[in-house]
């Protein structure tokens, strides 16, 4: 599943590269000219003496579509509603489009939401619903009436137009709150758990619609999700918090590949984690003293540490290779048994145990019929993996 | 159909008859022919006649409407007002001794409160009439209408107004446009309670009533004193009936709103 949403992430920002410059990724964030649309320059919220985000800096960028990811309780929701105008940072300010926006009351922003809980108007129809922001802008009637119509066609929503909100369904509900926070053509629209109430298949159709929408509009997207698989379909970006502390942004295959932290490598997929402390080897390259017996494992390294220094390995349990004998010419291989095997229809995951007591997991492709499989419980194998298929992190 | 117990249908019969026995005696002997109010001398709707004819009566009518009208909407305006200002205010200071302080007016003797009213328009040299009344009433109507409305705001959701905000509603607009049609059951409600609750009152309206301005209830209070008369019974029937078909339209006003709902849900769903 994590494949496939990497998968159709890159189809997704490919299409945006299209829209945006030729033969050019959509990565505004990495040129040093762009300016965002919006930053977060140290921003702390305090509900009395709870401290919901702590020191926040943040850059997005127009026509991003920017992911908030972390466990319940993070501070997703609290920093939206002060994108929107419904909390005030303590300390810090945000910036729209070159302006702060602490003063700007939430009806005079050119921001929009979708609410976690929808919030439609229960005495308006589907029609009125839509309708409702583009009357207070003071929009001439007929133009009411086109942009109305083109939202509920936009959202497949036509037939729905004269009901009222208690007439229609979750999922629908869910595409009329969508429509009415886009009709306004807002810079930003901030979506909080837009798809939470929503079954699977239609959580992910939905998701598409999504990506398909941000992608006709040109509107900025910030979107809140505690599911990560959906944060790395839709997203160009994603923000990983815990604690009200940003833990790393950065794309979906970057987050994935190269985690900034323990924390991150544990959250995003399923991870093995070594710990043991590094000597360095040479430009970039360490060996790391995990257990007394064994010999040390290799990995190579972006971030620089110190000999004698805690570190851990972080790998990937596609990365690592199972086998009977002991592989000739890997940098890492270590012995161990199989404890379990969760067989998931395409892949298969060994749960595999050493002479220490570590587990490690490792995962294949199941390329043949299980009759076939070369490895049962209690098996003696031999899991290896290269110097550059794990990430070194601190601590 | 559930079966109808022999003690379900004593209990309803003996319940509705300590209701409106009192009541149907009543309307009945607004059509007796006779003068003593006791005996029956045939059917006559003579009083009903000799009522239209009594200007002081007729007086008294008009004042009482225009009194509880008036003080009613008064009463709706400011306790929805304080409702709102309650429930959604925020924590400001003193929140918690205000809202206790909404409700002490329910629980004081109608005596103090018309007292302490009469106390206050001589203090201010207010001259009492119509006006006094209506401010009175409206004064201890509003917590009655304010407890109405705050709880049903307790209820509502309070995403639906940042929505409104969010949509580029002012405040009051998102007020106007949004909380108000949702509550207004609750809000209308209050006014009808408002406004039976200043048709009845005899206290509060004595205390602050002059001789220009006496409403129905001082007057049948006071004519009662002299003896109950046939009259009396004729006015007592008319406002029974007032009351009752604003009670039976109030109720086909909302059925027919359900039915129009329903009717709409039904093409709504044909449309598909
Ligand atoms: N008005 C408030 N007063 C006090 N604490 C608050 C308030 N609003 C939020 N919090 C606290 O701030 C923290 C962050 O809340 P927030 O709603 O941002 O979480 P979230 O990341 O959106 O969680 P979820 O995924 O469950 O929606 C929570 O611990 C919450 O209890
Ligand atoms: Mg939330």
């Amino acid at each position: 599943m994590m494949g496939a949403g990497l998968f159709l992430s890159v189809i997704f920002s490919g299409d945006v590269m299209a829209s945006v410059a030729a033969n050019q990724v959509f990565a505004p964030w990495n040129d040093p000219k762009e300016t965002p649309l919006i930053e977060f320059r140290g921003v702390t919220k305090r509900f009395g003496d709870f401290t919901a985000i702590d020191d926040l800096s943040i850059n997005i960028y127009e026509k991003e579509f920017f992911a908030l990811l972390g466990p319940s309780g993070c501070g997703k929701t609290t920093m939206m509603r002060m994108l929107a105008g419904f909390e005030t940072p303590t300390e810090g300010e945000i910036i729209l489009a070159g302006q702060d926006i602490a003063p700007v009351p939430p009806n005079k922003r050119a921001v929009n939401m979708m609410f976690q809980s929808y919030a439609l108007f229960p005495h308006l129809s589907i029609e009125d619903n839509i309708a409702f922001g583009l009357k207070r802008e003071g929009m001439p009637k007929n133009d009411i009436a086109d942009r109305v119509a083109e939202m509920l066609r936009l959202t497949r929503l036509e037939k729905f137009a004269r009901r009222k909100p208690h007439q229609i369904s979750g999922g629908q509900k869910q595409r009329v709150a969508l429509a009415r926070s886009l009709a306004k053509a807002p810079k930003l629209l901030l979506l909080d758990e837009p798809l939470g109430a929503l079954d699977k298949k239609l959580r992910q159709d939905t998701q598409f619609e999504l990506m398909d929408i941000q992608e006709k509009t040109g509107t900025t997207f910030v979107i809140v999700t505690h599911d990560q698989e959906e944060a790395m379909t839709v997203a160009s970006r994603v923000a990983v918090m815990d604690h009200g502390k940003l833990m790393q942004v950065a794309t979906p295959d970057r987050l994935y590949e190269n985690p900034e932290n323990v924390y991150v490598a544990d959250f995003i997929g399923d991870v093995n984690l070594i710990e043991g402390t590094a000597r360095k080897t040479g430009e970039g390259s360490y060996e790391i003293n995990w257990c007394e017996r064994t010999p040390p494992l290799k990995s190579t390294s972006d971030t620089v540490l110190s000999s004698g220094q805690g570190c851990t390995i972080a790998i990937r349990p596609e990365k690592v290779s199972i086998s009977s004998e002991k592989p000739e010419e890997a940098d890492n291989a270590v012995q161990g048994k199989i404890i379990d095997i969760a067989y998931l229809g395409n892949l298969s995951t060994y749960h595999v145990k050493l002479a220490n007591g570590q587990m490690v997991k490792a995962q294949t492709a199941n390329t043949r019929r299980i009759s076939r499989r070369s490895f049962t419980w209690d098996d003696d194998v031999w899991l290896s993996w290269t110097a550059t298929a794990g990430v070194l992190l601190k601590g | 159909m559930k079966r109808f117990s022999w003690f379900n249908a004593t209990s309803l019969t003996l319940g509705f008859a300590f209701l409106y026995l009192p009541m149907i005696i009543l309307v009945v002997y607004s059509f007796n022919a006779s003068k003593l109010v006791t005996v029956w001398a045939g059917f006559s709707t003579k009083w009903y006649g000799e009522l239209l004819q009594n200007e002081a009566f007729l007086d008294a009518a008009w004042v009482t409407i225009r009194v509880a009208v008036f003080s009613s909407t008064i009463a709706t305006i400011l306790g929805t007002m304080a409702a709102y200002i309650l429930v959604r205010g925020g924590r400001f200071m003193g929140r918690t001794l205000f809202s206790g302080m909404i409700y002490a007016p329910l629980v004081m003797p109608e005596v103090i409160t018309g007292l302490s009213l009469l106390l206050l328009f001589i203090g201010i040299g207010l001259d009492r009439g119509v006006f006094t009344i209506v401010l009175a009433h409206a004064t201890f109507s509003m917590c009655y209408v304010s407890v109405v409305v705050s709880s049903r705001l307790v209820s509502f959701d309070k995403s639906l107004e940042e929505a409104a905000l969010d949509l580029g509603c002012t405040a009051w607009q998102a007020f106007r446009l949004v909380t108000l049609p949702i509550i207004a059951p609750a809000v209308i409600s209050g006014w009808l309670l408002a406004f039976t609750l200043s048709l009845d009152d005899l206290v509060i309206a004595s205390f602050t009533s002059g001789p220009s301005s006496t409403t129905l209830p001082i007057k049948i209070f006071s004519a009662v004193r002299l003896g109950v008369s046939p009259e009396i019974n004729a006015l007592s029937t008319i406002m029974i009936g007032i009351v009752t078909i604003g009670v039976v339209s109030f109720s086909i006003m909302s059925k027919r709103n359900a039915v129009r709902r329903e009717r709409e849900e039904r093409a709504a769903i044909h449309a598909t």
